[in-house]
């Protein structure tokens, strides 16, 4: 099996805190992988990293062969790794459309270009579009951002990732915040992106954890403690003791 | 600017019309000093327009922004004071060296952010006024007299005030039309975006500071233009000029006509200095009348003086 992304033993430290402890991990092309983990096992840090936000301590990232340790957040985006945001981080200020259009211009060359309208640029505006329209939101284009439900900020966050044909999403935790028919809605958009593109999907929702993904893996206190199919992990009593019997009770 | 008939862009084209007239009423009124006025009115307005660029669309709080103004100034003084009159040497070094000196600047403070950009900017802007008053040749803190304005060819006389206010409106109208095309482009949807999250601009694949770079450099050289207008203007040019008061009244011109907004700040220039001309007639401490008015404005009218008229027209987005 190919890995699409390879993490060698990535290492992070804030002060006494260990955020990330020698995580090693790997996503094949093609499949969808939830990391999983109870709060603070250093998930959002292990995304951080990965998309190039925080410089690792020690250890290696590589993606499609290239080592992209030591990459700015933007050659990552260029490679193909696109990252959705835990807390919704958008252009509130910008309609929707001027949203994605930005991400799908990140992507059409270099952006030193000062006359042309570029709202009237198809080659900006129609991938921009299209991916609104597979995300539900094709009505609201013109809209301004801040004027979006929570629910269709976590789409327009999506479209934005997907608009730029990544080969590998970064999700932090897409299901934050939604309500269960939003939940529902956002799990049947995952499925349907599946195998289209590799995702790595950080995500406290067991419920669409174990609807969607083809592996998982279980941080805690920034290691790895099981790696394996859904079933596999469901059955693993370290994980149990460590993570879903606690969620279980609390989730009642 | 979008093209439909609303209040707004009755008021907008009203105001054009105005300032291409206004020479024409001031001759028949023999009103020298309106013409003056507007003159400097419509210079320190282009100044605002590229202040607006960095701070309204850039969301970069440059508190160091007149410095253009003195280093546009001071390209032509000192160049006249040497014996060099002609515009074409005096105005391309006035921009070229507004360009560099803001290169320089931008590529140091713009990898800062928030209240330390502001500082560093402010700090900048206040060194260039220091190194100025130190130029004894120059006159220093007493500031420069200019004999002769810059020379042209022929028919173009800077001496003609008409002729001199006309070709300030022209640059301002040619600057507003520069910065629409700017916003609207590629480049400006990337300073734009960067202003709103740059960090998401950044994991969207731009790199955000040179754009946000040439944004900077874009807008001092425009402002060292005016500079070179508002030596022109003056007859004189002094340290004063770039002093950071100064710097706080282009912010005030820009926050007062609408951040953000293409012609806003030449709303706010217009509105601010009529004001001080106004107000200054009835009591020397005009600025107590000033302070709550901006007050006002900043607390509920986001968009300045354009957002009220947007607003009027029922138009609450461009």
């Amino acid at each position: 099996m190919s890995d699409l992304l390879q993490v060698e033993r990535l290492a992070k430290r804030y002060g006494g805190i260990v955020a990330t402890d020698g995580l090693s991990l790997g996503v094949a092309d093609g499949e969808l992988h939830a990391v999983i983990g109870p709060n603070g096992a250093g998930k959002t840090t292990l995304i951080a990293q990965l998309s190039g936000q925080t410089r690792p301590d020690s250890g290696r990232i590589v993606f499609a062969g290239s080592d992209i340790t030591a990459l700015p957040m933007h050659r990552r985006s260029h490679l193909g790794l696109a990252r959705s945001f835990q807390i919704t981080s958008l252009f509130l200020d910008l309609s929707v459309l001027d949203n994605v259009a930005l991400a799908v211009q990140a992507h059409a060359g270099h952006s030193f270009r000062f006359w042309r309208d570029a709202r009237k640029e198809p080659e900006l505006r129609e991938p921009a579009r299209a991916a609104l329209e597979r995300l539900g939101l094709a009505g609201r284009a013109e809209q301004p951002a801040s004027a979006l439900s929570h629910g269709e900020h976590r789409q327009l966050e999506l479209a934005m990732a997907l608009a730029v044909k990544p080969r590998m999403l970064l999700l932090d935790e897409p299901m934050a915040g939604l309500g269960p028919e939003e939940s529902a809605a956002m799990v049947a958009l995952l499925r349907g992106l599946k195998r289209e593109v590799t995702i790595l999907l950080v995500e406290h929702d067991m419920e669409a954890v174990f609807a969607l993904a083809d592996r998982v893996t279980v941080l805690v206190y920034g290691r790895v403690i099981a790696s394996g199919s859904p079933a596999a992990i469901r059955a693993n009593e370290e994980v149990r003791q460590a993570y879903l019997g606690e969620a279980e009770a609390t989730h009642g | 600017m979008s093209r439909e008939l609303t209040l707004r862009n009755a008021v907008v084209a009203l105001m054009f019309a105005g300032l291409v007239l206004l020479p024409i009423y001031a001759h028949f009124a023999n009103d020298r000093f309106l013409l003056a006025l507007f003159t400097r009115i419509v210079i320190l307005a282009m100044a605002a327009v590229s202040l607006n660029l960095v701070l309204g669309y850039g969301g970069m709080m440059s508190f160091g922004h007149a410095v253009y103004l003195g280093i546009g100034g001071y390209a032509v003084g000192i160049l006249a004071f040497e014996g060099v009159n002609s515009g074409f040497v005096q105005w391309p070094v006035a921009i070229a060296a507004s360009a560099l000196f803001a290169l320089v600047i931008g590529a140091l403070s713009l990898r800062t952010r928030g209240v330390y950009f502001i500082m560093i900017t402010l700090a900048f802007a206040q060194m260039a006024y220091y190194v100025v008053a130190g130029l004894a040749r120059y006159g220093g803190d007493d500031g420069l007299t200019i004999q002769k304005r810059s020379q042209f060819v022929a028919p173009l006389n800077l001496s003609d005030k008409v002729q001199f206010y006309y070709l300030c409106l022209a640059l301002l109208f040619g600057s507003l039309y520069l910065v629409w095309r700017l916003v609207n482009s590629r480049f400006g949807l990337a300073v734009q975006g960067a202003r709103s999250n740059d960090m998401r601009m950044r994991a969207i694949g731009f790199p955000t500071f040179r754009y946000k770079l040439i944004c900077f450099v874009i807008a001092g050289t425009l402002c060292g233009l005016a500079g070179a207008l508002l030596a022109n203007h003056s007859d004189f040019i002094s340290p004063a000029t770039m002093y950071w008061t100064r710097s706080g009244d282009l912010i005030i011109m820009v926050v007062l006509g609408g951040m953000g907004s293409v012609v806003g700040p030449v709303f706010g220039a217009m509105a601010l200095l009529v004001l001080e001309e106004a107000l200054s007639g009835i009591t020397e401490y005009w600025q107590i009348i000033l302070g709550p008015l901006l007050l006002l404005v900043v607390l509920f009218a986001h968009g300045g003086i354009d957002g009220l008229l947007k607003l009027a027209s029922g138009k609450v987005r461009p």
